[in-house]
């Protein structure tokens, strides 16, 4: 027999008769979600869409570096792909995975604080680095400052750059001007300064999270584990060079100033 | 053999209610003892000077039967590695140190007195599906079921835990995946676990959040405090195990246990 | 009451085959109306209960552990024996049984190990059945060993913690009974009393160990599945916990208390290193494949490092002894040497009680790699304890007790003589007459849970109508009275000395006494003073805390108080065999070259003492050993 129930209180939606047939998989799926290693999952999928762009992301940035056309025209393919439809696929692909991402590990952070009430007098780590205890701390800073990153560039609330000065035409096109607001938006010692910091923060987040992942979808054997971990410190390390350079090229050495 | 003067942090609690620490002095130590020794003769001193004895879980004092229990200085079953706290020694220690002895704590291991915890959790999650279901009597001869001998080692490996639960104790957040992965993943490994894989993965994994664990976050500190060494790979495949049961449970449906009939 | 201890007739090989068929079924309707109290969860516990409940009866487990896996059985090392044969070394059930009573020194009931051989198979089945992972071949098949001397390699082991895993196997099997609903587990439970209601065993008491509350529980029939009494010397290789006190109970109240003074001795254990040790710990015997032991000549080396001792200096006792089998000399043979030694102030070690264990030849023969990778966790083991290397200086070893044969009489059907009392492993007396042979515990454990008590316990069941006493009964108050009183009087001695001191002190007296060798005066000595202490322990000891939370103090004062009274009757036992056999050696009865010497004429009977209600006056019951298949004789180790 098919025992019922299930964590979530949607369930018992999807196993009104409204959706007969799908309440089974409902039932399972929601079953899985609630469970702790369903959670994990998640977040280890949702964790390697976001390393994915993460690389991609500054992979285009450093285009900054080959000059204006290089960059604006990078820009201009990113808005005018699949007839501007691409952007929104995946603005709203990694808009789902960032929420899935951060409202996933703060339900596992509750849990996992519940789980230990009275805790230690003496508090000791054997094995654990700094960086995969403070991984709620360095994820939350990291949101913030996506936030704040998206409401400077994207949305392109300050500086202007949603004017006429940082407009250009591409091959007859209307398109932004992406080398200029980047260069004056580090120009600018404050926001640098944050997005330094964020990237630390990455690079802490990164160091813990791409080795964790593989081990979270049952990747990792004996053999390969080891390459792993080794790969998520690379990254890491490449993330806040490769990213970092620009702000500090730009703030510190004049770069495109 | 030398003596040691020690300074010890010792938790106090009775069942349901709130606990305290107590500094005790455990002055000239042979440093031969035990740890349980040593806390064997606090206690007799304690009870001589008419004080209230601590109260420790132990029993066969060789490191097999998973009953100590102590969290000494932060760390389960204390500094030394794959150490169980009745094999530990306490020339370990040195003259002078102030030791800090706290139960296992979590919240699936509530605190019987002193630093006895309740690990009933860890039965009921073993009820869940941890078994091979195989009436007595009914079972083919053991040849006919051919095990590699790398399977058979690596089976063994997991079937070393203990249970005792330093691997909950010493996880920043009680998670208890060491040990259900090393209990699942001896069965599940093998051929005669194969039948009631998916069952018995999904109800262990079920029963272990219902007992309110923690959720592994790939720490590792359980494989550093493990008395046995089990692996943190086991965690892997609970992990992948997991993932497959549940996909197969979506899609095509896994016959859970019924309950009560026969 | 006569000991009946029926034996079915017939050929020694088909009398378990006959006696299946002819024991009374019960049909599977009627099983669920049976409540069947299983006290103990070890090998044999687990077994029973979880078997019991898979044909339908209803069981209740009770362990004083936190859980059933933590029993004892889980630190046996060795392996398991078993006549598979598939090393086709000419093993079989037959060779098994003789090698069986042989080893026993003829002082087990034949037919009862016949059926032990019998069923040795069925157990490995079992137990592979149920994911134990036994040690196997590169083809897939299960792997054996030697083990303690004998011809053939027949034991089944995983890695160095066999008990460990069939015990977890056991407790699978439980935990899916467990699941299904048969089998109500009872952990940190303690039983305290057997009840008898018109003759009857029909349930027990027991103490709920986190809220002390003191609970009855009734049943169609009691199993024991209690483990030995080793604790009763204070130091032996068993767990702090172990205890008589079920069976002590049970024995108080009609169940005749068997051969108790059989007790095996392990020669190579890690020497006692202070007063405050707790413990012994056993290191496999194997070490002596390679170990050379010895002890100073001369008291004057005595506290000397051992390199500084020349080996002119040396006296290789076991080597000059016994030159054919030297180092490799029996168990109780090596043990004894080693105390004479010791007795002769030439110990080496805290206290003069050790004999060194030197490895400086095998190591300069074979090279240490080779020694570390036969050995190698053990020396990690002594190192540990210790603090000393056994790779840089000789080890350091000492008998200690380590298993006890004797147990509480039972017929054939595992019942005791207090009717629907039945006895199971270690806690009976049946199977390994006067010395066990290494490997054989858990056979026995599990031949008794999984295959034996499921046939034997339906012709009892059948006499009976289901829950036809419950906890109303008079008895049962009764009976909860006795236990209440008895914790209330441990509370309110209020004395002076600790339990554990009485324990120590008790400990002493009867491993000084009663242990690797015997003899009349000491035994004397020692039934005068056990009383004496017992007294003083009622008068003067010191339990402190309350009856109803967690107390650890009161409950080893519980079991300490039941060993004051055992100790007495395994002293008289010991008195009474003026013969040496198996783990029992009186100084008096020895070939002049030591070995032990039999009087099988006038002492080839198992002892089942019964309780008169005077501890100095228990009263001798014999049953008398016949041998049909295996032919005494004397055992030569020259």
């Amino acid at each position: 027999m098919k025992k019922a129930g299930a964590a979530c209180g949607a369930v018992a939606y999807c196993q009104s008769e409204l959706f007969p047939l799908m309440s089974a998989v409902f039932d399972s799926l929601f079953r899985f979600y609630a469970s702790s290693i369903g959670k994990k999952i998640l977040v280890a999928l949702t964790g390697a869409m976001l390393v994915i762009f993460v690389l991609g992301h500054m992979i285009g940035n450093l285009l900054v570096f080959v000059g204006p056309d290089a960059i604006n025209e990078y820009g201009h393919l990113l808005q005018t792909a699949l007839h501007g439809g691409g952007v929104w696929i995946a603005r709203l692909g990694l808009l789902a995975a960032v929420v899935v991402h951060v409202i996933a590990t703060i339900h596992l952070t509750k849990q996992n604080r519940a789980a230990r009430v009275d805790g230690y007098g003496k508090v000791a780590s054997q094995v654990s680095s700094k960086s995969s205890r403070t991984m709620i701390w360095s994820g939350l800073t990291i949101l913030a400052f996506i936030i704040y990153h998206l409401l400077h560039f994207t949305a392109r609330l300050w500086h202007g750059f949603g004017g006429a000065a940082y407009e250009i035409q591409i091959d007859g096109h209307k398109a932004h001007n992406v080398y200029k607001m980047v260069i004056d938006g580090f120009s600018w010692a404050p926001a640098s300064i944050f997005y330094v910091i964020a990237m630390l923060l990455l690079s802490s987040h990164l160091s813990h999270g791409v080795s964790s992942l593989f081990q979270t979808l049952g990747l990792s054997t004996h053999r390969s584990e080891p390459l792993f971990k080794k790969l998520g410190y690379a990254f890491a390390l490449l993330v806040v060079i490769g990213n970092c350079s620009i702000p500090i090229s730009i703030l510190v050495f004049g770069y495109g100033r | 053999m030398s003596l040691l003067n020690l300074q010890l942090k010792v938790w106090r609690q009775n069942q349901g209610q709130p606990g305290h620490f107590q500094d005790i002095k455990a002055s000239q130590i042979p440093d031969h003892a035990s740890f349980l020794e040593m806390m064997d003769i606090v206690n007799e001193r304690l009870i001589k000077d008419g004080g209230d004895p601590v109260a420790f879980d132990h029993d066969c004092r060789e490191g097999i039967c998973g009953m100590c229990s102590m969290t000494i200085n932060g760390i389960a079953h204390g500094p030394e590695k794959a150490t169980t706290t009745c094999q530990l020694h306490m020339r370990k220690f040195r003259d002078g140190d102030t030791i800090w002895v706290e139960p296992f704590r979590a919240r699936a291991f509530p605190v019987v007195k002193d630093l006895m915890v309740d690990r009933g959790a860890f039965d009921r999650i073993q009820q869940a599906g941890g078994f091979v279901t195989v009436r007595t009597g009914a079972a083919p001869d053991a040849n006919s079921i051919l095990i590699g001998k790398e399977v058979a080692d690596a089976a063994m490996d997991a079937a070393a835990c203990i249970g005792c639960g330093a691997c909950v104790a010493s996880c920043k957040n009680a998670s208890a995946m060491l040990f259900v992965s090393a209990k699942a993943g001896q069965l599940n490994s093998l051929p005669q676990g194969q039948p009631e894989k998916d069952r018995r993965t999904l109800g262990m994994v079920r029963q272990m959040d219902k007992e309110g664990f923690g959720n592994c976050t790939n720490q590792y500190e359980c494989e550093a405090a493990c008395p046995k060494e089990i692996s943190v790979r086991w965690i892997t495949k609970l992990n992948r195990d997991y993932a497959l049961a549940s996909a197969k449970e979506a899609f095509v449906g896994v016959q859970e246990r019924a309950e009560g009939g026969d | 009451m006569s000991l009946d201890s029926k034996i079915p007739s017939g050929p020694m090989a088909l009398k378990w085959s006959k006696h299946k068929q002819d024991s009374k079924l019960i049909n599977p309707k009627n099983k669920r109306k049976y409540t069947v109290i299983v006290v103990g969860s070890g090998l044999a516990g687990s077994s029973a209960a979880a078997t019991l409940s898979e044909l339908g009866y209803q069981v209740k487990c009770f362990c004083f552990q936190d859980s059933p896996r933590r029993a004892h059985s889980i630190a046996a090392q060795g392996g398991i024996n078993a006549a598979k044969n598939y090393q086709n070394d000419g093993d079989s059930v037959h060779r098994l049984f003789y090698d069986t009573v042989k080893g026993g020194d003829f002082r087990a009931r034949e037919s009862n190990v016949h059926r032990l051989a019998e069923e040795s198979v069925n157990i490995i089945d079992q137990c592979a059945a149920q994911g134990v992972p036994f040690a196997r071949e590169y083809g897939g098949g299960l792997a054996n060993r030697s083990f303690g001397g004998a011809q053939v390699s027949r034991t089944f082991y995983a890695r160095g913690q066999t008990g460990q895993q069939l015990l977890l196997g056991a407790y699978s099997a439980l935990n899916k009974e467990v699941a299904r609903g048969g089998v109500e587990m009872h952990t940190r439970s303690e039983m305290l009393e057997v009840v008898v209601v018109d003759g009857h065993a029909k349930g027990i008491v027991t103490r709920d160990l986190t809220t002390g509350k003191i609970e009855a529980h009734a049943g169609d029939t009691v199993l024991l599945c209690t483990g030995g009494y080793g604790n009763v010397f204070y130091l032996s290789t068993n767990a702090m916990g172990c205890n008589v006190t079920a069976t002590w109970r049970a024995h108080r109240k009609g169940a005749y208390f068997a051969n108790p003074c059989y007790t095996q001795i392990h020669p190579t254990c890690i020497p006692v290193s202070g007063d405050y040790q707790s413990k012994l710990t056993l290191m496999s015997e194997s070490l002596r494949n390679d170990g050379r032991i010895w002890v100073p000549k001369n008291n004057k080396d005595i506290g000397k490092a051992a390199s500084q001792i020349p080996e002119a200096d040396r006296d290789y006792f076991l080597e000059r002894k016994y030159p054919s089998f030297g180092n490799l000399a029996p168990r109780d043979i090596s043990s004894r040497a080693a105390k004479e030694a010791c007795d002769a102030g030439l110990g080496v070690g805290p206290g003069g009680r050790g004999v060194y264990l030197d490895f400086a030849e095998a190591i300069g023969q074979f090279g240490q790699k080779t020694i570390a990778e036969r050995y190698g966790n053990l020396f990690e083991m002594y190192e540990k304890i210790t603090g000393e290397s056994g790779y840089k200086q000789p080890m350091r070893i000492y008998p200690a007790v380590h298993y006890t044969m004797g147990g509480l009489w039972v017929d054939y059907n595992l019942m005791s003589s207090l009717p629907g009392l039945h006895v199971l492993g270690e806690a009976n007396f049946s199977d390994h007459g006067a010395n066990r042979l290494g490997a054989s515990a858990l056979m026995q454990g599990l031949a008794d849970g999984y295959f034996v008590i499921p046939t034997t316990v339906a012709p009892y069941l059948v006499t009976q109508t289901p829950g036809s006493v419950t906890t109303e009964h008079p008895e049962f108050q009764k009976a909860l009275e006795d236990a209440r009183g008895r914790t209330n009087r441990l509370l309110n001695v209020k004395g002076k000395r600790s339990v554990d001191s009485f324990h120590r002190e008790l400990g002493l007296l009867v491993w000084d006494k009663c242990g690797m060798a015997r003899d009349k005066a000491g035994l004397s000595e020692a039934l005068r003073r056990i009383p004496e202490l017992r007294e003083e322990f009622w008068s003067n000891v010191n339990v402190t805390g309350s009856g109803s939370t967690a107390n650890p103090e009161l409950e080893k004062a519980g079991r300490v108080a039941d060993f004051m009274e055992f100790a007495e009757l395994l002293c008289y036992d010991a008195m009474d065999r003026k013969e040496s056999c198996g783990g029992h050696f009186r100084t008096e009865h020895q070939y002049p070259d030591g070995e032990a010497k039999r009087d099988d004429e006038n002492y080839c009977y198992a002892a089942a003492w019964e309780y008169t209600g005077d501890l100095s006056k228990p009263k001798l019951n014999k049953e008398q050993l016949t041998f049909e298949e295996v032919h005494l004789s004397v055992r030569s180790y020259k």
